[in-house]
């Protein structure tokens, strides 16, 4: 599949503000949230901000970004609908607690307010990949571990993001740490087990299923259709990283994963400089979460294909 | 509305006879014609003289080979939008600008409401759908909506463009769904298929396999042939006639 740069941007930024939306307002759910008021109205501006750039890139993709208002229509069949739906209601308990914090609106219906938000961050990051998990033409896409790695990889980014304005704010918790430590983990874990799943799985549907004619031979493309790649094949057909792929994947291991372990693990060793190594391991995050995303699209396999010579998809 | 229709009053589509098609390509050309000027905006093109054409087509017709040796054969198979009983093409469409026709069961776009994410393109495992870059909505097969109810055509013009320009008759249109259409009884007598059946989408759209040969039009084997005349006891006339059937050869 084709990786279109805007969508890239849009589900690595609005992953990561909806994770770092998400620890926000879980710890505002509970009334522990640390550092403050002002922290909380830095952290939430900046997570709703994220959030607000990856919406806009994902409009980038469209013909008609004009009429993308239509999109909430179709919530009953569409995930993409339903992500929109989502997104969308996720500003208002957000937006709201943000105003309770800027105008020190304090009532116990904003651990409320702050529950829905956190809600809605998980609710919007599930349908993102369920864009994605529900499409039975691509199988590495159409894997129970898609949205599950999509949430993972929202919940750590946004840690890390959470972990960056916390020591901006010149506060540290070997605690925090710790947990953002195990987040960074079980997203490589769940990586690695897409993994191990999507190269066990050579493809159920042939060329000769495609064309019915199997019981003629094997199939063989004679004359294409067309002299030149059409949009089917440039968008379905993309093949550019497949013969890099397993290089790209040690290179998302190390930047995603390893690097921001081992920042994190060296900042608790130190014990000085808590942000010099977030930043450090937000900066290997952003390389990393965008070298994966550009490989989960250009890894993925469309059944298409199979009219143009693959043999299997 | 992008929920389906749980049934509908006809299945309109199309019988592709793989045995007689012949791969002239005067359906996609047929198709592009009446359709880059009929509903919708025009089908766009990018360099279509210049190195790298591209545009949005509604038809393809691909060749393949199949088999082996003498038993090998080729097959000109034309692919365009098979009208399927449940897709997900029309599901997963944000803006319900996708839809299938309860009355027919045709799969259309809407074009004033499409919003060109593509999602639907990738929902379909046939290709079927081809965006077009200039109209900035995607484009599919209409079965020639605008042909076969318009009464200002002539009764004959009323089918599909694709099927009115076939030379050869390879392509019928009607209604699969009425099992006493010409279609059905021709699709039951020659066993029809679907494309993908295993995908699960219930194509419309039927194809008749290419008749079995019988032995008579079996190509004779490679060994009953003379063998090529070799290069002789290398006198000086055979070395001019190798080298004079070298130079004519190329």
């Amino acid at each position: 599949m084709h990786p279109a740069y805007s969508v890239i941007l849009f589900t690595t930024a609005s992953g990561a503000g909806y994770g770092l939306l998400f620890w926000i307002t879980l710890a505002a759910t509970f009334g522990v949230l640390p550092g403050g008021r002002l922290l909380g109205l830095a952290a939430l501006a900046f997570a709703l901000a994220l959030i607000t750039i990856g919406l806009l890139a994902s409009t980038l993709h469209l013909g008609r970004p004009a009429r993308a208002i239509g999109a909430f229509s179709q919530w009953r069949s569409s995930w993409l609908s339903r992500e929109g739906v989502a997104a969308v209601a996720t500003y208002v308990p957000a937006g709201l607690l943000w105003l309770s914090w800027l105008f020190y609106w304090y009532s116990d219906v904003f651990h409320a307010v702050a529950a829905l938000a956190a809600a809605g961050a998980v609710v919007t990051v599930y349908c993102t990949g369920m864009i994605y998990g529900s499409l039975r033409t691509i199988r590495q896409w159409n894997k129970p571990l898609v949205p599950v790695f999509y949430l993972a990889a929202a919940g750590s980014t946004g840690a890390l993001l959470f972990g960056l304005i916390y020591s901006a704010f010149g506060y540290s918790s070997a605690l925090q740490e710790v947990l953002v430590l195990c987040l960074v983990a079980v997203t490589g874990a769940v990586k690695l087990l897409y993994w191990r799943q999507c190269d066990a799985d050579a493809g159920q549907y042939t060329a000769e299923m495609a064309t019915g004619l199997g019981s003629f031979g094997k199939v063989r493309p004679l004359d294409p259709p067309h002299t030149m790649p059409n949009f089917v094949m440039r968008e379905m057909g993309y093949q550019v990283g497949r013969k890099h792929a397993q290089k790209l994947r040690r290179l998302v291991l190390l930047f995603l994963i390893a690097g921001p372990m081992l920042a994190l693990a060296l900042s608790a060793q130190t014990g000085v400089g808590v942000f010099v190594w977030y930043f450090l391991a937000v900066l290997m995050t952003v390389v990393g979460i965008v070298t994966e995303r550009w490989l989960f699209f250009a890894e993925a396999e469309h059944v298409s294909m199979l009219f143009y010579g693959a043999e299997r998809a | 509305m992008t929920t389906l229709p749980k049934t509908t009053q006809k299945k309109l589509g199309l019988v592709i006879d793989l045995d007689i098609c012949v791969g002239c390509q005067a359906c996609a050309t047929s198709c592009k014609e009446w359709n880059t000027g009929g509903y919708s905006a025009p089908l766009s093109d990018h360099d279509p003289y210049g190195a790298d054409p591209s545009g949005a087509w509604l038809n393809r017709i691909h060749s393949y080979e199949l088999g082996e040796g003498a038993a090998g054969r080729t097959v000109h198979f034309p692919r365009s939008c098979l009208h399927c009983e449940e897709p997900d093409c029309v599901t997963v469409c944000p803006t319900g600008a996708s839809y299938k026709r309860e009355e027919d069961g045709i799969v259309l776009v809407n074009p004033d409401t499409c919003i060109g994410c593509k999602l639907c393109s990738w929902a379909c495992p046939y290709g079927a759908r081809e965006y077009d870059y200039d109209d900035g909505v995607m484009k599919k097969c209409t079965l020639c909506v605008d042909r076969i109810y318009n009464e200002t055509l002539e009764e004959e013009d009323r089918v599909p463009a694709c099927v009115r320009a076939c030379p050869t008759g390879a392509r019928a249109f009607g209604d699969l769904g009425d099992p006493d259409s010409e279609v059905s009884k021709n699709v039951a007598a020659r066993e029809g298929f679907n494309l993908l059946e295993a995908f699960g989408y219930k194509p419309t759209n039927k194809y008749l396999p290419p008749r079995l040969k019988t032995s008579a039009h079996v190509a004779p084997q490679a060994a009953a042939r003379p063998a090529p005349v070799q290069a002789g006891n290398g006198s000086a006339v055979e070395k001019l006639f190798a080298w004079a059937d070298q130079k004519l050869s190329r």
